[in-house]
């Protein structure tokens, strides 16, 4: 049953390295440049935001991450290796199948495994307790809110015990307090779980409240400008946001976006 | 049951409002529910008397224009011709529109998966849309023996068309991101089909099967005609032209309203099969609350 809840945080340096971006670019179409020596890496446990304004290449990396597309020059390693580590993503739509049930959804990547439903049930409901829609395992996602449907999403994200999550702006679509309540169950999910997150997204709030990594980018062409490190301590809850060492570190990381935007006007 | 009756606090008059109007729309929703049914019926009431009238008060002769009771009469009458007739018909019918849904699909999932196989062969499949029926059928009883080949390819021909259109329409609509969440995952191609793209494409599919239940009807009735000949297994078509060389007009009314009810028959059919496989999770078979 706690296949899911493990990992306990090691300082950083003891922590092993999951991923390794070293001067990873992107060229489409031959000259437009979506993202230029992006160099980064992400060990275990890691929350890392990728911050920046639209078209600054975040999306690209998570892309080329996930391998969707193929750097044109530079190098991804999994583990050190080249071999794709196993990985969970969760996009800014919830992205579910209408057809499948809220349990047959969050099923698929086992599914696609091989995996049949009954031998996987437990996880499947463990993973969908973690974001608190048991009840609604036999639900199909219409008749889920929004919220309710990137839960989902999340759940399904998390049910294998990936190495990585990446998550591609996954609550910019829903409203200020749908998406609060999120980020806060978001956190506490990771500490149970310990998973390691790569998210991107483009509030600076967001950012400082969930990641202890912020990789600043900029636009035209989309590159790293800045990390700026959360030494908040998680768990992190109403009492951080309101801190004044929250209002800080959004100082400093509004600054770095500032200077993103700046250069790339 | 109302407000009042649970709660002894009494009603606002904001409250009393709101009350009336919920009301006076459910009011209005009975309303509009019983008028379905009952307006199309009094249409065809008065159709029927002002039939009957036109008829009795012109002395009409029953070889130009039976009146409704005779071409009732008729009906029960030769019952036993019809309904054979109609059974043939029908087995015509629901022969080509399984073929279709056969051949369309098949082609459809042939096409999605080779871009090589639709480039090779849409446009044939245009063709042989767009050609009538009618203008194909003569040739297609010189060169087919037997008749009820013959008649169920020109159903087939005139069928098949929507669903694979629809199909392929289907096909080709699933979600971009379920698409990359399947290539992550490392989906295989058979599996991106019977996990994403069929279920895509159901809707799209039961809309062609609706159309195409409709025209397998007529590509049975046209091909009928065009075969002609008849005697053992003839079809309400063939009985249809046989009445019409007779001057026997009732019979060719009562063969008429047999035709039109099984089209109706078919219809509602594919309806309500698309409606009990999408009921649960798609937006055109899902009743808005208020």
């Amino acid at each position: 049953m706690s296949d899911l809840i493990h990992r306990p945080t090691l300082p950083l340096g003891q922590r092993p390295k999951v991923l390794e971006l070293s001067r990873v670019a992107k060229v489409f179409n031959g000259n437009i440049t979506a993202l230029r020596d992006m160099s980064l890496s992400v060990h275990e446990g890691d929350f890392i935001s990728l911050l920046g304004p639209s078209g600054c290449g975040k999306s690209t990396a998570l892309r080329l991450i996930a391998g969707l597309a193929n750097p044109t020059t530079g190098r991804i390693l999994w583990d050190g290796g080249q071999q794709k580590g196993d990985l969970g993503v969760v996009f800014q739509e919830p992205t579910l199948m209408p057809w499948a049930t809220v349990a047959q959804n969050v099923w698929l990547p086992f599914r696609l495994r091989g995996r049949p439903f009954g031998a996987v049930r437990d996880e499947i409901m463990e993973a969908l307790t973690l974001v608190g829609l048991e009840r609604f395992a036999d639900s199909f996602p219409r008749e889920l809110s929004g919220g309710m449907k990137m839960r989902v999403s999340i759940a399904r994200a998390l049910v294998t015990n990936p190495r990585l999550i990446l998550m591609d702006e996954p609550f910019a679509a829903l409203d200020e307090i749908t998406r609060h309540k999120l980020n806060t169950d978001l956190l506490t999910l990771k500490e149970k779980i310990g998973c390691t997150v790569i998210f991107v997204t483009h509030s600076v709030f967001e950012s400082v409240f969930l990641s202890d990594r912020i990789v600043v980018m900029a636009a035209r062409p989309g590159r790293v400008i800045e990390e700026v490190l959360v030494t908040a301590p998680y768990p992190r809850g109403e009492v951080f946001r309101t801190s004044a060492e929250y209002a800080a570190h959004c100082h400093i990381a509004s600054k770095a976006l500032h200077a993103a935007m700046g250069e790339a006007a | 049951m109302t407000l009042a009756d649970d709660s002894p606090r009494r009603l606002t008059a904001a409250e009393a409002a709101v009350d009336a109007e919920a009301a006076r729309r459910a009011r209005a929703s009975r309303i509009e529910g019983v008028a379905k049914w009952l307006l199309p019926a009094l249409v065809l009431a008065i159709a029927v008397w002002f039939w009957d009238r036109t008829v009795v008060w012109n002395n009409i002769p029953h070889y130009i224009l039976p009146g409704p009771g005779l071409v009732l009469q008729t009906l029960v009458k030769d019952w036993a011709i019809l309904f054979d007739a109609m059974l043939v018909t029908l087995q015509i019918t629901l022969m080509a529109l399984a073929v279709a849904v056969i051949g369309g699909v098949g082609l459809a999932i042939l096409f999605n998966q080779s871009r090589f196989a639709e480039m090779s062969f849409y446009p044939y499949a245009v063709i042989l849309q767009v050609t009538p029926v009618v203008s194909i059928a003569p040739l297609i009883f010189i060169y087919v023996d037997n008749r009820m080949a013959g008649l169920l390819l020109c159903a087939w021909i005139v069928a098949f068309f929507p669903i694979l259109a629809n199909t392929t329409l289907g096909l080709n609509s699933t979600d971009h991101n379920l698409r990359d969440l399947f290539r992550i995952y490392g989906a295989t191609r058979w599996q991106r089909l019977r996990f994403l793209q069929l279920p895509s494409a159901l809707p799209y599919f039961l809309g062609g099967l609706r159309i195409a239940g409709g025209l397998s009807l007529i590509g049975a009735i046209v091909a009928e005609y065009v075969a002609g000949t008849g005697g053992i297994g003839a079809g309400l078509a063939f009985r249809i032209l046989e009445a019409g060389y007779r001057l026997n007009i009732p019979r060719m009314f009562a063969a008429l309203l047999l035709i039109a009810t099984m089209g109706v028959v078919i219809f509602a059919g594919l309806s309500f099969l698309s409606h009990m496989l999408l009921r649960k999770w798609h937006e055109s078979a899902i009743k808005r609350e208020t």
